[in-house]
């Protein structure tokens, strides 16, 4: 791949804030049509590399370079002010306004349209986050940045929205930065994967990730495992809740 | 049957409802409306410096009341104080100070209560053109930076990410607040202006369920009470400041209503 498919390049990016550095050294490429997905233990950093790699901070150690200005962003904690009445309508062409058709058939995607006209503050947290997804992908960005974009939703809307991720990064060949906690289940969907912990502490294909020593030592071996079996069964997720984990094991 | 200060009273009134309308909607969404007490407290200082140095008052409001804006988010910045101390601070020392410099003045006959609580016998038909042309400005900069703004307002990292720079819009709808101010002091007065500011905006808060409605409401009561509150205050005589206010209030009282009705349902 030649370098004008880079959408975003970190280069020893970090921060030092309060004495202490929140991350550093952290080198990261993201290409068009791939999915890069960041993981590691809570405090690890991996939100700040986010925000790092969208320019939310004034200033950063090391070097960005962003390519693109079609980016959608999904931050990993929204709260809607009870003083602004916000239908999901309304919250859909936010940054950006869109065609009826485009806010429809985001919306039937993660699978909320019948939500169009609710106000944002009744909905459940998973239904939340399919309405933040639906409005990043509206956009129809050239880059999308995923913090943790399915948390609060059950279990086979979790697994129906990563392969929801996947389709749209092909359909609409844009770039993805996701964060996760969820590591069995977005390893199916993503291209290549950046351990963090303060800084990066391993890189790969997912399962040269879920192989590598470090990352052992960071999760334990059997989460390893768990890994690399998940990887190799992934169909059987479909059909089942999240107890097939242990079956297999 | 109409007097020429009466209908001048009725233009001026509508030309402010129109501005405070969206402006109080985001005043309330931001929950800015201590910090738009500030501004408006800076006023009766503006007004005093624009008679010391015979200086246009309009703008010399406008000037001080940027200038107490710049003062805040430097200290924000600095101090470890909490943003409601500081705005205690700046609010009652800007007013402090002006009535300190007011008793030097004791030589100039000046109405402090036209000041604090407006004085609609006042306004002269340059009042006029200065609120009509100041607030049309106001609302086509307002119009220009709107979906930025309301953007910043639902989620400032979001916005920011999204390309949308969220910090310059927020400053220049500071510096559209205190434009606000300095057109409507004479008018509403510096102890009120907050209050038309967001009751007729709680009130809309209490009718709507999306923020386009919840503008045009705002308008609405703020027309209502602009109109009612003038009405009265030829009638009976009273403040023009606080009868406009005081219709405000009913209004939103009224608002409440509707709101027990709905948890009824």
């Amino acid at each position: 791949m030649n370098d004008s498919e880079t959408l975003i390049r970190l280069t020893n990016a970090g921060i030092f804030k309060n004495k202490k550095w929140l991350v550093r050294n952290v080198d990261l490429e993201i290409k068009r049509g791939q999915i890069v997905t960041l993981i590691g233990p809570n405090g690890s950093g991996k939100t700040t590399t986010a925000k790092i790699a969208l320019g939310l901070y004034k200033t950063i150690s090391g070097r960005v370079e962003r390519n693109t200005t079609k980016i959608s962003y999904v931050p990993q904690k929204v709260s809607i002010d009870w003083t602004l009445p916000l239908r999901v309508a309304d919250f859909m062409v936010l940054t950006q306004n869109l065609k009826v058709d485009d806010i429809d058939s985001a919306l039937n995607l993660t699978g909320v349209q019948h939500l169009k006209d609710s106000n944002l503050r009744d909905l459940s947290g998973g239904e939340f986050q399919r309405v933040l997804l639906a409005r990043a992908i509206a956009k129809k960005p050239e880059l999308l940045v995923l913090d943790e974009p399915v948390q609060g939703v059950d279990f086979t809307g979790e697994v129906a929205l990563y392969s929801l991720i996947k389709t749209i990064s092909e359909n609409l060949n844009c770039g993805i930065l996701l964060i996760s906690h969820d590591l069995h289940v977005v390893m199916s969907a993503t291209d290549y994967v950046v351990c963090l912990n303060g800084h990066v502490c391993c890189c790969g294909t997912p399962r040269d990730v879920a192989e590598s020593n470090p990352y052992k030592q960071l999760f334990g071996e059997k989460s390893a495992k768990l890994l690399s079996i998940y990887e190799h069964n992934h169909d059987h997720i479909h059909s089942s809740d999240g107890n097939i984990i242990k079956e297999v094991e | 049957m109409l007097d020429d200060f009466i209908v001048r009273a009725i233009i001026a009134g509508i030309g402010i409802a129109l501005v405070t309308g969206p402006l109080g909607c985001f005043v309330v969404w931001r929950r800015l409306s201590f910090f738009g007490d500030t501004l408006a407290h800076s006023a009766l200082l503006g007004v005093l410096i624009s008679i010391t140095l015979d200086i246009n008052v309009s703008l010399t409001i406008f000037v001080v009341a940027s200038l107490v804006a710049i003062l805040l988010l430097r200290l924000e910045r600095t101090t470890n104080l909490a943003g409601d101390s500081l705005l205690g601070l700046i609010s009652h020392s800007s007013l402090a100070i002006g009535l300190v410099i007011l008793g030097f003045l004791s030589f100039i006959r000046f109405d402090v209560m036209g000041v604090l609580f407006g004085d609609i016998l006042s306004v002269n038909s340059n009042d006029l053109l200065v609120i009509w042309i100041g607030g049309a400005l106001i609302l086509v900069v307002l119009s220009y930076i709107w979906k930025p703004l309301f953007a910043s307002t639902v989620n400032y990292e979001l916005a920011e990410a999204e390309g949308m720079k969220p910090e310059r819009v927020n400053a220049i709808f500071t510096i559209l607040l205190a434009a606000l101010i300095a057109i409507s002091i004479k008018m509403i007065g510096v102890l009120l202006i907050t209050g038309l500011l967001i009751i007729p905006t709680a009130m809309a808060r209490n009718l709507s369920d999306n923020p386009r409605q919840m503008v045009i409401l705002s308008i609405i009561g703020g027309l209502l009470s602009v109109l009612i509150g003038l009405y009265a205050s030829f009638e009976i005589n009273t403040s023009s400041g606080p009868s406009i206010v005081v219709v405000a209030l009913i209004l939103f009282i009224l608002s409440l209503m509707r709101i027990r009705k709905k948890n009824y349902e």
